[in-house]
């Protein structure tokens, strides 16, 4: 069997078409059905198992996960104010997108899961949802203060009503209330095409971070090596929560994978909104061009190994 | 037939401003407008709708002289800091003046 989960050749091929300037395009219409049913894929899985779980019990770690999402936005703003010398808006943008999430690097780093025939909590995308926004709030927080000019309700209505927290939300709500078995009529769609829905995300996602590659450098070495690091630091800290919380190994590593993702969706959306000032562009490369293609074809074995390195010395 | 010179007001800007510019164009009292998918290029960079709010939309809203100055000077003031966004105004004629 080959080593590389074969939807992660569906990214680097993606990016090759891109960098050789081929003529392929996925049309938008097609790229945006695609992700919605990978978040919906993603929340009728959980709510599935939700289902089975006794509510009460998750409370302490829906909070550790909320804490996590604060926690990492904040670690990582003096990093990049300090040593990165970024202006505070932009420093308050990269924070808030390394903060949330990838649901897309989740989505990967579930079919590797499988593939290894790990398990973990099936739960685990209630997480997903629970850090995409904290880190979006706290980055807003440290580029403007409490400030009276930030438009809140509008900035609400982007970050509660965004696709992918509908769409996951929706996903686990409508999992929870059928169940298994009364999935199983819709699971052919959601759960047996999902590998090959994700193969196809991915090559659209590499032709997008393709052209984005061009400006990596543009923004300075610094950005390059903070979209290598961040992560890496952040999926230690997302491995501590996990074993505070004490998910099992799979669970722990998929922690890892989340904390060390950026957003691409939510964050750029919500800080064009709520801080016009800082240049998307940075923000945007980081996450798109550098972190995204280093976690999937680097970051979520490396984090597996990490995961079992720490858990068992 | 009678025509009737209204303003043509343009705006070429950010996808991610439209819910923004329609609650403007509320607020001010603009009767009707369209808004299309566009891409192009200018002093911010390509915009070439490779990513979901990578794209520009283009608004286009035909009214009389004055909200047409009003809410070019509000756009101005607003957006032209921190956002890409180019504005014209141009004359149009019109069969229909009531509905403008």
């Amino acid at each position: 069997m080959l080593a590389i989960d074969p939807v992660v050749l569906f990214f680097v091929l993606g990016v090759a078409a891109g960098l050789a300037r081929a003529e392929l395009r996925l049309p938008a219409a097609i790229y945006d059905f695609v992700s919605a049913i990978l978040l919906l894929s993603i929340g009728l899985k959980g709510g599935m198992q939700l289902a089975t779980q006794p509510v009460g019990n998750l409370l302490g770690d829906v909070a550790l996960v909320l804490l996590l999402g604060v926690l990492l936005p904040l670690v990582a703003f003096p990093v990049l104010r300090f040593a990165g010398r970024l202006p505070r808006a932009d420093a308050a943008s990269l924070a808030a997108h390394y903060g949330s999430v990838s649901v897309g690097t989740f989505a990967v780093a579930i079919s590797y899961a499988t593939r290894q025939g790990i398990p973990y909590e099936e739960y685990m995308p209630l997480f997903v949802v629970l850090l995409e926004v904290p880190a979006i709030l706290v980055g807003i927080l440290l580029a403007r203060g409490v400030s009276r000019t930030t438009r809140w309700g509008p900035l609400a209505h982007e970050l509660f009503l965004g696709k992918s927290i509908v769409l996951l939300l929706g996903g686990l709500a409508i999992g929870w209330a059928a169940g298994p078995a009364g999935l199983e009529p819709i699971a052919p769609l959601f759960f047996d095409l999902f590998k090959g829905v994700l193969a196809l995300f991915l090559l659209e996602m590499g032709l997008i971070a393709s052209a984005q590659l061009a400006g990596a450098l543009r923004h300075g070495l610094f950005l390059v090596a903070f979209g290598l690091v961040a992560p890496l630091a952040f999926s230690v800290v997302g491995i501590g929560f996990g074993v505070l919380m004490g998910l099992s190994p799979g669970g722990v590593m998929l922690l890892a994978v989340l904390a060390a993702s950026a957003s691409y969706i939510a964050a750029p959306a919500a800080m064009r909104t709520a801080v016009p000032e800082a240049n998307p562009a940075i923000s945007l490369t980081a996450s798109l061009a550098i972190t995204f293609p280093f976690n999937i074809l680097v970051g979520i074995p490396l984090y597996h190994r990490l995961t079992e390195l720490l858990l068992n010395g | 037939m009678e025509r009737h010179v209204r303003r043509l007001l343009t705006v070429i800007t950010e996808a991610s401003l439209e819910r923004s510019l329609v609650s403007d164009l509320k607020e001010f009292g603009a009767r009707g407008y369209t808004i299309t998918d566009a891409r192009g290029q200018g002093h911010r960079g390509k915009r070439a709708l490779e990513w979901e709010h990578s794209g520009n939309i283009r608004l286009e809203v035909i009214c009389d002289a004055a909200l047409a100055d009003r809410l070019a000077a509000h756009l101005r003031e607003r957006y032209y800091d921190h956002y890409a966004m180019i504005l014209f105004v141009q004359d149009v004629e019109v069969l229909r003046p009531e509905k403008f």
